[in-house]
């Protein structure tokens, strides 16, 4: 698969981006001979046409109706085919081909985290596998950010309150940057990440070693591990503070009052439904904002959660402790 | 010609501070505005150098990110609001809308005051949000940012708002004055094509100012009291947001340019001594680009999830109304040829805008084409355009109208050939700054970015120096302008040897604008037929 250089394009790394790139060639010989023939046009009259004595008659010429015709006919000719040239590659950005592996692109201020269908999850790089067309499920979890990566030509807003899909295919290995394109705050410039293009083989190892179920691990280090893998972090502090959701600590054996009246015991029945149903039950104080994890989080890692969650109430000696960090 | 300032000037009768502050005529007014823009001018031009000297090289350089936000945010708000909108039609068009149909004064002198002391407390307002902790969001308040930020939103938007009004009274104002106060015989085809932006300008400022006043009460009221209409935690929707503020915002970008595609037929015609070519075609295209573009907003949301089914129409729209305003590039041209063009400063002015607004035209096309616009959108190719439409198209048309004006308003003349230097320093500085910004787009390079990958640096350095560029020329000419004030050559009525009404009254023009009512005879452009030595003596033939 070749890609077309331009002068100003980085090199294309997807499928979708010769089009792109022979669209964009396009518009610049197009622009560029426009831009020389205007320019041409005020140089030449400019010289020849100088002032250069006390002021006589100039010729009335109001209006010629063919020369007009002219130039209001070839550019709407241009802009059509641009038009068509540019809604047909646009089409090609938006239609996910049917048997795309499906990534879900969670947002965040101020990072981007990944969830493969294997349960895997990764933060700030994506790593795919060359030659197969992945389709990207973005969100937000506060407000908008764009996924954009200038190499695969795509570039898609993460919304807080629906999906939005876009898709790519990267025919060969190698690394990408992966930006935020919308702004988002203070470390907005900071929102970068990587796609990493590997073969098959490397993306089936890289999808083990990464889903691995925390072999060798307790449950509760490697529920730590998935507080921040799977972004709990991003909501529920481990040390007391409430964020967006009620924090972790002392949260396991105590009684919480809900949203609409009622008081809950939290056990690991109730911890086992917020994940997977987080809108059943609302602590009283919060928005219902938590996403589900139904589907993204394995038996075994509910487990672990779990395990985490019981190890930050200590439930005699909570006092004074530190909150174990991950 | 005379060599003294008339005595009757508008300048100095009646005098005192009090008469300027309660002045309802039109051109003092002009005056005004163009004190309160050229002040917001410079605000917003030292928060440019701000930002350009943040990104000479990558990571911090000044600023912590906040601040870098905030002055970004400031530096957008400050040039939309408070400087690019009301530059053109309110500071010059105030002055010589009425001078150029030989009218008294606007339709409702009083409520012209009125609309600058509204836009002195939206000014008050917007600046005041400044010191009190300046606003992060961006110009464009995207939600749900703004309505979770912490900063200033509520202070800069209700500012923002208040200018609103201002605009849309100057628009009525405006509208009304063409339609009742032409001189008799200034048939509407014998209104100079400033006449024609101006009154299209007007049509936009009130249907579509009053969009963006809703829009920003809407975030507001979201922000004090969580009604729910954006925030997607309570069932709002963000992207709504959108649609409402670019349902005013893209018609504004018209409210930016057509004005100064208006002086631009002026200073074409009167520097190529030149009947202008095309004359209807520019005037109705004016106004068919003022309603059609209403319906092209949905070329900023391209990638923000809206159906595919709408960005098409909205690409197609946006290619529909970009044709009249490349046309009027080749009306400017054919005006041109068989002319007697001169190098007056404000020629340069006009020449450097049919480059530079050529090239924000051209880029404009990259930017409505559907697959390319994804690649580009929100990077620095988007910042290349918008400043090549803005500041070479609206601010070189702004420069070229005040130093055209500048003897008639004040009565005095400025260098020449500082003029001249300083327009050609601009040029190179404005092209040295933003050129290299298309090619940083187009490599990937995301706006509003406060650090970026080593890679862009060298094309980052060199906007920056080009900045500084800027910055001489602008220097050299306020120094040459005020210093005209006191050692500037007495000009005479009509330096220029302009057909327009504006040249046959004195420099600077009574309080009156006209000793009596002139009687219309001729087109403002029958340079076939005359030229200004005759006007004076009324030779015209009438009948364009
Ligand atoms: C030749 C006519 C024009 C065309 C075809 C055009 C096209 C476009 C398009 C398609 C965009 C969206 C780009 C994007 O966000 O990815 C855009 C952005 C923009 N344009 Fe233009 N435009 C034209 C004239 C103007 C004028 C006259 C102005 C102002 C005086 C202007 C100012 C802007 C601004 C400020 C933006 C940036 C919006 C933002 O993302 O914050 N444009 N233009
Ligand atoms: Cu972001």
């Amino acid at each position: 698969m070749d890609t077309t250089r331009t002068l100003f394009l980085p090199p294309g790394g997807s499928t979708v981006a010769p089009e792109v790139d022979a669209l964009f060639n396009f518009l610049v010989y197009v622009a560029i001979a426009f831009f020389v023939l205007i320019m041409t046009m005020v140089i030449v009259f400019a010289v020849r046409y100088r002032r250069r004595g006390p002021q006589v008659l100039t010729p009335g010429i109001s209006h010629n109706t063919a020369l007009e015709m002219t130039w209001i006919t070839i550019p709407l000719i241009l802009v059509g085919i641009v038009f068509v040239w540019g809604f047909r590659g646009y089409l090609k950005q938006s239609v996910v081909p049917k048997d795309a592996l499906e990534v879900r692109v969670t947002g965040q201020k101020w990072f981007w985290s990944f969830a493969y269908p294997e349960g895997a999850t990764s933060i700030n790089e994506l790593v795919v596998p060359a030659g197969k067309p992945i389709k990207l499920l973005l969100s937000s979890q506060d407000v908008i950010h764009s996924f954009y990566v200038p190499d695969f030509r795509i570039k898609r807003d993460a919304l807080p309150n629906r999906y939005t899909i876009t898709w790519f295919e990267a025919p060969r290995p190698g690394n990408h940057h992966l930006f935020c394109a919308e702004y988002c705050g203070t470390k907005h410039s900071a929102m970068i990440g990587t796609v990493r293009v590997v073969s098959d083989r490397e993306y089936q190892q890289w999808l083990e070693s990464t889903s691995a179920s925390g072999t060798g691990m307790s449950a509760v280090d490697f529920g730590a591990k998935l507080y921040v893998s799977k972004t709990c972090n991003s909501c529920h502090s481990n040390d007391g503070r409430a964020m967006n959701g009620p924090t972790f600590r002392n949260l396991y054996g105590h009684d919480v009052e809900m949203t609409g009246g009622g008081r809950v015991i939290v056990d690991e029945n109730y911890l086992r439904e917020s994940i997977l149903d987080p809108r059943a039950k609302v602590v009283a104080g919060y928005q219902p904002i938590m996403p589900t994890f139904q589907g993204l989080i394995k038996t075994h890692e509910m487990d672990a959660l779990i395990a985490y969650i019981k190890s930050l109430s200590p439930t005699k000696e909570d006092d004074g402790q530190p909150a174990p960090r991950p | 010609m005379d060599n003294q300032p008339p005595v009757h000037s508008y300048l100095r009768e009646p005098s005192g501070l009090k008469s300027w502050l309660l002045t309802r005529d039109h051109k003092r007014i002009g005056v005004l505005y163009l004190i309160g823009i050229m002040t917001a001018f410079v605000i917003g031009g030292v928060l440019a150098l701000m930002i350009r000297l943040e990104l000479l090289r990558p990571g911090p350089t000044l600023f912590t990110p906040d601040t870098y936000n905030k002055i970004f945010t400031l530096h957008g708000a400050v040039m939309i609001f408070l400087f690019i909108i009301p530059s053109i039609p309110a500071a010059l068009g105030n002055f010589v809308l009425p001078l150029l149909i030989g009218a008294k004064d606007v339709a409702f002198p009083r409520l012209n005051l009125a609309s600058w002391y509204i836009y002195v407390v939206g000014t008050v307002v917007a600046l005041y949000s400044i010191f009190a902790g300046a606003v992060d969001t961006g110009w464009t308040f995207y939600t749900p940012y703004s309505t979770q930020s912490t900063t200033t939103v509520t202070a800069m938007t209700l500012g923002a708002f208040i200018l609103g009004f201002s605009s849309i009274l100057t628009g009525l104002n405006f509208i009304v004055t063409v339609h009742k106060l032409r001189a008799p015989g200034m048939t509407w085809f014998r209104m100079p094509l400033m006449v024609w932006a101006l009154y299209a300008t007007a049509v936009i400022q009130i249907l579509a100012t009053p969009v963006l006043g809703i829009t920003l009460v809407l975030l507001i009221l979201e922000r004090l009291f969580g009604i729910g209409i954006f925030d997607p935690a309570m069932g709002g929707d963000p992207v709504l947001y959108q649609h409402f503020f670019w349902f005013y915002s893209h018609p504004a970008v018209y409210i930016m340019i057509l004005p100064g595609m208006g002086i631009i037929s002026e200073l074409i015609s009167t520097f190529s001594r030149k009947t202008i070519f095309g004359y209807r075609f520019i005037a109705f295209s004016s106004v068919a680009i003022a309603l059609l573009g209403f319906l092209v907003w949905g070329h900023h949301m391209f990638v923000s999830g809206q159906s595919e089914l709408a960005s098409m129409v909205f690409s197609a729209l946006t290619f529909l109304v970009a044709i009249p305003s490349g046309i009027k590039i080749f009306n400017w041209l054919a005006t041109m040829y068989k002319g007697q063009i001169s190098f007056t400063t404000p020629m340069l002015y006009a020449l450097s805008f049919l480059c530079t607004f050529t090239v924000g035209g051209l880029t404009g096309i990259f930017l409505g084409t559907l697959s390319v616009d994804v690649h580009l959108h929100d990077t620095y190719f988007v910042v290349a355009h918008f400043h090549y439409v803005m500041v070479g198209g609206t601010v070189m048309a702004l420069l070229g109208g005040v130093h055209y004006w500048w003897p008639k308003m004040f009565g005095r003349m400025y260098s020449e050939f500082w003029g001249r230097i300083a327009a050609i320093i601009i040029f190179v500085g404005f092209n040295l700054t933003f050129f290299p910004q298309f090619v940083l787009g187009s490599q990937g390079m995301p706006r509003r970015y406060f650090d970026y990958i080593p890679e862009y640096h060298s094309l980052h350095a060199t906007s920056t120096v080009g900045s500084w560029v800027m910055t001489i020329g602008f220097l050299i000419m306020a120094a040459y302008l005020i210093r005209s004030f006191s050692h500037g050559a007495i000009p005479g009525d009509n330096p220029w040897g302009s057909l327009s009404l504006e040249w046959t009254t004195t420099s600077p023009p009574p309080t009156e604008n006209f000793a009596v009512t002139p009687q219309i005879t001729h087109g403002p452009y029958d340079y076939d037929q005359m030229t200004a030595a005759s006007t004076l003596a009324r030779h015209g033939t009438g009948a364009r």
